[in-house]
């Protein structure tokens, strides 16, 4: 092949210091090479984006639209089920894209190319997961955009600034946790089927055993005591606070469960937990020499 | 001595019921092609799964340039360049896309990635390819690729896994041709293959697996010594009734030159001779045909090759040996095994 030399000088003697120990710089490097890889693949079918932001749309709409009849206060405060079932949509269509995060590894993985990365010197293949939440997280943040000003023009309101951050903090560690379970399954699961087995039971009853379509109060107790146990609905109750609310703390009650009064603050320490708890767990799996 | 750039002692791999890897052990010294030669289900890919970490050993050491694949995996990562046998590209990405994450994920520094990049790309004559989508190269251009994507750390141990299943011949002698130059520039070789003339072309040193175990081993003229004899294939007719071949085979085997006879019916009941190590021999069977009164359709006599050293050592001939293991195995389940084992 070519007449080029095959050697490089410079490369033999990087590599030299290099192999002693990696940093966090070089845990950076490659977190943000993998992650430039998903934005490519989205640059490149854009159709992923497209849908991504009609389809929680059309569930705004259509939701609405469902039970636009029902009387006014059942829904606690809002004035309309559009505005009740924004906040629901917002962490559904995180949740759902987060859980799907594992299903491009899976292919990797199947493929063989993530071989390519496991038998790379990572300095941890923790930066697998970083980069499948970051891209998950740009997505879910501009879906949330999307939602949030359709929302607006369907009467639900905005909240206010800060409310907007607190929202997007809870997005991003929702979209961590899950990623993070859903990169362990694609590790730990024999192939894709069974990756997509496990998120079509985890998709829609986690959707229905939350508070995303009904509060709590209308609930019967046993679904009303599993929905209070659910992280979707630590996710869901902050930001339909933040929606009724402009001035709110931490210790406002967002939620009342059948074992207690649920503060903001408290809800976001036990998505805090959710989130490491899933990371936790995911580290063993990731870690695993698999084929 | 400089210390060897590979060496594994008394492998062992289990998938569920299967023993992929029973025993094999190896020393590559630096600087040289090693040939891991055997049939599909050897046990040639397990070997070289954990010994590029991706699978965890049952039993046995390894080590890479002196330093242990089992408790220091990611140094071993650094040193080694893995070349699978199925180039697995993200069509998505060019070729250019790949190696700079090749290149952030073996943590090159941004101008030392960029030069080696390009390095790479003229060196494999990829120039006119890098911009484009991998999704649009030939297999061959894709093994280029992969060759360059596996090299761009500069590795000490470079691994390939079968380099040419699947090429044409154009692109298969230009990855030998290429190997070739990799190891004039100091790099140390171990492909698996089992094509024999791979082997017996690149490699300094083979060891011929079977059955998960090292069965032979050495430089490919020693082994072929060991064997002894010379081979001549014959063909009476173009198809031979095997009636025919039998009788003719007895026939020859009276000869006290011959040492052996094989009726090789994938090959029209060619009749395989092993002879002494003789210049009459060759003439003394033609002759013995003529005074028969038997046509001769093609005749030549050969030096053993690698293939009659596994022969030699197994019994059966390495296309005999991968038509067995393919009506048993089941890939599906294989797979599956090697999925969910650690």
């Amino acid at each position: 092949m070519g007449s080029s030399s095959i050697q490089n000088n410079q490369l033999q003697q990087w590599k030299e210091d290099a192999i002693a120990s990696p940093g966090f710089s070089e845990f950076v490097q490659e977190t943000l090479a993998l992650t430039k890889r998903l934005f490519i693949q989205l640059q490149r079918r854009p159709s992923t984006l497209a849908a991504g932001i009609v389809q929680p749309l059309m569930w705004l709409i259509l939701f609405g639209a469902l039970f636009q009849n029902v009387p006014q206060g059942l829904f606690g405060d809002s004035v309309n089920y559009g505005q009740f079932i924004g906040a629901g949509i917002i962490v559904f269509t995180a949740f759902g894209g987060a859980l799907n995060a594992g299903l491009p590894v899976m292919f990797d993985r199947e493929f063989g190319f993530l071989n390519r990365l496991l038998v790379a010197p990572l300095v941890s293949r923790f930066s697998i997961v970083i980069a499948s939440a970051l891209f998950i997280a740009a997505m879910s943040l501009v879906q949330t955009a999307a939602i949030v000003i359709l929302s607006a023009f369907l009467g639900a309101g905005l909240p206010s600034i800060a409310g907007l951050g607190l929202m997007t903090a809870i997005i991003l560690m929702l979209v961590l946790g899950v990623t993070a379970f859903s990169l362990g399954l694609a590790f730990a699961l024999p192939g894709h089927i069974e990756l997509i087995a496990v998120i079509f039971v985890t998709n829609l009853p986690l959707l229905f055993a939350s508070t995303a379509l009904v509060p709590l109060s209308f609930m019967p107790r046993w679904l009303g005591t599993i929905a209070s146990l659910n992280p979707l609905s630590y996710a869901i109750e902050p930001i339909r606070y933040l929606y009724l609310h402009s001035d709110w703390n931490f210790s406002n009650i967002v939620m009342q469960a059948p074992w207690g009064d649920i503060s903001m603050g408290m809800s976001l320490l036990l998505l805090v937990g959710f989130c490491g708890g899933a990371l936790a767990l995911t580290y063993p799996l990731i870690n695993r020499r698999i084929a | 001595m400089s210390q060897p750039a590979v060496v594994i002692k008394g492998l062992q791999k289990r998938y569920g019921d299967v023993q992929a890897v029973k025993d094999v052990s190896l020393q590559i010294e630096p600087g040289e092609i090693f040939g891991l030669l055997g049939p599909n289900g050897a046990g040639k890919t397990t070997t070289i799964r954990c010994l590029c970490t991706l699978a965890l050993p049952d039993a046995g050491s390894l080590e890479v340039m002196g330093v242990s694949v089992v408790s220091n995996p990611r140094q071993v990562r650094q040193r080694l360049g893995y070349i699978a046998q199925e180039v697995a590209l993200d069509k998505v990405l060019t070729g250019r896309e790949l190696l700079e994450l090749q290149a952030a994920i073996y943590h090159l520094p941004g101008k030392l990635a960029k030069a080696r990049i390009e390095q790479m790309i003229e060196l494999l004559e990829l120039t006119d390819w890098a911009d484009k989508k991998t999704g649009t190269y030939s297999g061959g251009l894709k093994k280029r690729l992969d060759l360059a994507a596996g090299l761009l750390h500069q590795p000490d141990v470079l691994v390939l896994d079968e380099p040419t299943v699947g090429l044409d011949i154009e692109s298969r002698s230009a990855v030998w041709r290429f190997l070739r130059q990799l190891q004039a520039a100091g790099t140390t070789i171990l492909i698996t293959s089992h094509y024999l003339e791979e082997v017996d072309a690149l490699a300094g040193q083979v060891a011929i697996i079977d059955q998960g175990e090292v069965i032979s081993s050495g430089t490919p003229a020693e082994l072929k010594a060991n064997v002894g004899g010379e081979r001549i294939t014959l063909r009476i007719r173009e198809f031979t009734p095997l009636d025919e071949a039998q009788q003719v085979s007895e026939m020859l085997q009276g000869l006290p030159v011959v040492q052996e006879v094989i009726v090789n019916s994938a090959q029209g009941n060619s009749l395989n001779l092993v002879v002494e190590s003789d210049a009459e021999a060759l003439m003394t069977v033609q002759k013995a045909l003529k005074e028969a009164g038997l046509p001769t359709f093609g005749i030549a006599q050969a030096q053993p090759s690698l293939d009659d050293v596994y022969l030699a050592a197994t019994g059966r001939t390495i296309m005999d040996a991968e038509v067995a293991a393919a009506s048993k195995r089941d890939m599906k389940k294989e797979m599956k095994q090697q999925n969910m084992k650690r």
